[in-house]
């Protein structure tokens, strides 16, 4: 559906030109959600607004379903594009519906009257969003989440083939931001669209996107589906930061962090994870099985008993938070260190 | 996410609110009140011209008394047509610019168009003065179209300025900006009528109160086509101007050409605010407050209502002023300026203090 061809962008002043990538040849697929990944500055905006048709390129071209974006008519691009952006629309008076009703501007006429056609359309893109509730509510009194999905119903409203949405959950809190990709996910199944997202969200890309197109700083774009970026270390490289590292295993980043000591973590269950989130937190190292068990030794609460458990190193203690858990740990490795 | 499990029969949006279903109350009571006050201008005044009497007149039938007949025709007609389409035209370009730069304090006066048409009807009259009253006196059509073009030169002046920076600076900066404009040409206003004679003088100030009163059957051909074809043109933006609600990356993504738009908008200010100020003098917060009237009335920001509605509210406004003004007062009349000052300063007032709901200086 949407084609790069040796497509380059960046920036072209009276000057100069400034080449963020170069040579992408790219190909998407109706009915997939694609994400865009890459560290800031790298030219995602800049990507997005050249597949857009917002941006002209530096070379190469972008095809719409083989016509070129570019060369297309406004209008006629609204028609089969729709965009999401980052920002908060203060759109003052205007209910939801209104709004989306707005997404009708390509089909409409001088007055953008609305027709019978278009009402249905409207009406169907806020039940696709889900936001029936909030169709008479005035934008303004809408929180962040609920106006980018009324946003989203309005881009669906322009009947797209493509949705390009720029960092759309920037502003939204977790569960928003998880609504968000689900509701992109079934929009892209249901509707057979293709999705074009660019995200800071790493997480969230590598547990919705069907593909990731991987964009890092000076560098060749790369492809694939999400876990095969991970396995070919194509992340690592892409975000490789100081002090920062990628861990492979979990698909999140990691503060590089000492170890200030060692444990035996014994115990498993949901109370395990979180005991260990903190131990690392902490720069605590859970002991793997491997050489000589550590002297200090944390047993959490099972099912008989509610309390954490240090033993080793002096007499047993029990403590009812992790947090009290946290504060005897850190006092014990520093007695250590000194 | 639960389906609603039937959608209305109706094509129109569900459950709409109250002030939704009443909007055609709305629009009837401001033509009525438009055609009410319209009949008052030409009632009161200093000779009571019975209402009966003026609507037999106005219908063809004859007057009691003749006299009566030169004040209407000579006097208040001319007036009240002026107020009628000068409010409007304000009202209008008042609301383009509001919706254009993204702020509710915008509008003719505050962006400094006023001040730049002041600047080039005192070049035109100071012009006059020193070529000399007779050359001027045997061009009596041309010094008037010199007015109207010096009032167009003057506002699309300062407009070419604000339009040149307003996407680099900030819509608080741009206001800076216009106000800042409006005191410069206002002081350049001050220099320009050194030049001219004591006379010339005097004649300017009295242009420079503003009143809808001093314009005549002769000066129509040119105000009433000029100031049609901008209110033509505010109606024929609406759609563009509710996709800029949106913001104008927004409104781009919808097909709109923003770049035209802008211009249209400024243009179409021009074309409304210049010839009113070049025949009536600067007529101010009429473009501020007009559009917050309408929006308030109506409840939405959507420009196929607001606009027709900004018209007739301009129009209900101009003519009330100019009633206000000219009641038969015992001692002096009023200016024009000092009563929408009564009238605009409490509705700005309210406007800023309301901002909260305003969503941050956002119309």
């Amino acid at each position: 559906m949407l084609t790069l061809e040796r497509l380059s962008i960046g920036y072209r002043s009276r000057r100069a030109e400034t080449v963020l990538a170069s040579d992408i040849s790219l190909e998407l697929r109706a009915g997939e959600l694609v994400c865009l990944l890459g560290p800031n500055g790298a030219g995602k905006s800049t990507l997005m607004r050249t597949v857009a048709g917002m941006q002209p390129p530096l070379g190469g071209r972008v095809l719409l379903d083989g016509d070129d974006i570019h060369s297309m008519p406004a209008r006629e691009r609204a028609g089969r594009l729709g965009m999401v952006l980052t920002e908060k629309v203060e759109a003052g008076l205007l209910t939801a519906y209104a709004l989306v009703g707005l997404g009708r501007y390509p089909h409409t006429n001088w007055s953008g009257k609305l027709s019978h056609h278009d009402h249905k359309v409207i009406r169907e893109c806020i039940e696709r969003v889900g936001a029936q509730d909030l169709a008479h509510r005035l934008v303004s009194d809408l929180s962040d989440g609920e106006r980018q999905r009324v946003m989203m119903a309005r881009a669906l409203a322009q009947e797209p083939r493509l949705l390009v949405l720029d960092e759309i959950t920037a502003f939204l809190d977790l569960p928003s931001r998880v609504d968000a990709m689900r509701l992109l996910r079934r929009v892209v199944r249901e509707t057979s669209r293709a999705v074009l997202l660019a995200t800071h969200d790493l997480e969230l890309a590598l547990r919705a996107a069907d593909r990731v197109w991987l964009l890092p700083r000076g560098g060749q774009l790369e492809t694939g589906a999400p876990e095969d970026l991970v396995l070919s270390g194509a992340f690592e490289a892409a975000f490789a930061s100081e002090g920062v590292d990628f861990d492979r295993a979990r698909g999140e980043f990691v503060v590089h962090r000492h170890f200030v000591g060692e444990v035996e973590l014994i115990g498993d269950g949901p109370a395990r994870h979180w005991t260990a989130r903190m131990l690392e937190r902490e720069g605590v190292h859970v002991w793997e099985g491997d050489g000589r068990a550590p002297p200090i030794r944390v047993v959490v609460p099972g099912a008989e008993r509610g309390e954490w458990r240090v033993s080793g190193g002096g007499a047993p203690v029990c403590h009812p938070h992790l947090y009290d858990l946290a504060q005897e740990l850190r006092t014990r490795f520093q007695a250590v260190e000194q | 996410m639960s389906r609603s499990a039937e959608t209305p029969a109706s094509p129109g949006p569900p459950g709409p609110d109250l002030r939704t279903t009443l909007r055609p109350v709305a629009f009837v009571l401001l033509a009525g009140g438009v055609a009410g006050v319209f009949v008052l201008e030409l009632t009161i005044g200093s000779v009571r011209i019975p209402p009966d009497q003026v609507v037999r007149y106005l219908v063809g039938a004859g007057m009691d008394e003749p006299a009566w007949r030169t004040i209407l025709v000579e006097l208040r007609i001319p007036r009240a047509i002026t107020a009628l389409f000068g409010g409007a035209a304000l009202g209008a370009a008042g609301l383009q610019l509001q919706t254009l730069f993204r702020n509710p304090l915008a509008g003719p006066w505050a962006l400094g168009l006023t001040a730049g048409a002041q600047l080039g009807v005192a070049i035109v009259v100071a012009t006059g003065a020193v070529v000399g009253s007779e050359w001027l006196s045997r061009f009596v059509f041309l010094s008037e179209l010199g007015i109207v073009v010096g009032a167009f030169i003057g506002a699309g002046g300062v407009m070419a300025v604000i339009a040149s920076v307003s996407r680099r600076v900030s819509t608080i900066t741009l206001l800076v900006l216009g106000l800042m404009l409006g005191f410069l040409a206002q002081g350049m206003v001050s220099v320009v009528l050194h030049l001219t004679t004591e006379m010339q003088g005097r004649v300017f100030a009295s242009w420079n109160d503003g009143s809808f009163a001093g314009v005549y059957w002769d000066h129509f051909p040119v105000l009433l086509p000029l100031v049609s074809v901008g209110l033509a043109g505010a109606l024929l933006i609406v759609k563009p101007l509710n996709a800029l609600l949106l913001g104008e990356r927004y409104a781009a993504t919808l097909g709109l050409s923003v770049e035209r738009a802008r211009l249209s908008v400024l243009a179409g200010a021009v074309i409304l605010a210049a010839p009113v100020t070049a025949y009536c003098g600067p007529v101010l917060f009429v473009g501020m407050i007009v559009p917050h009237m309408a929006r308030g009335l109506l409840n939405t920001s959507d420009h196929r209502v607001l606009m027709p509605a900004a018209m007739l509210m301009g129009s209900l406004l101009g003519l009330s002023a100019d009633l206000v003004v000219h009641l038969p007062w015992e001692r002096h009349f009023l200016h024009l300026n000092a009563v929408n000052a009564l009238i605009g300063a409490p509705v700005v007032i309210g406007v800023v203090l309301r901002n909260r709901q305003m969503r941050g200086m956002v119309v």
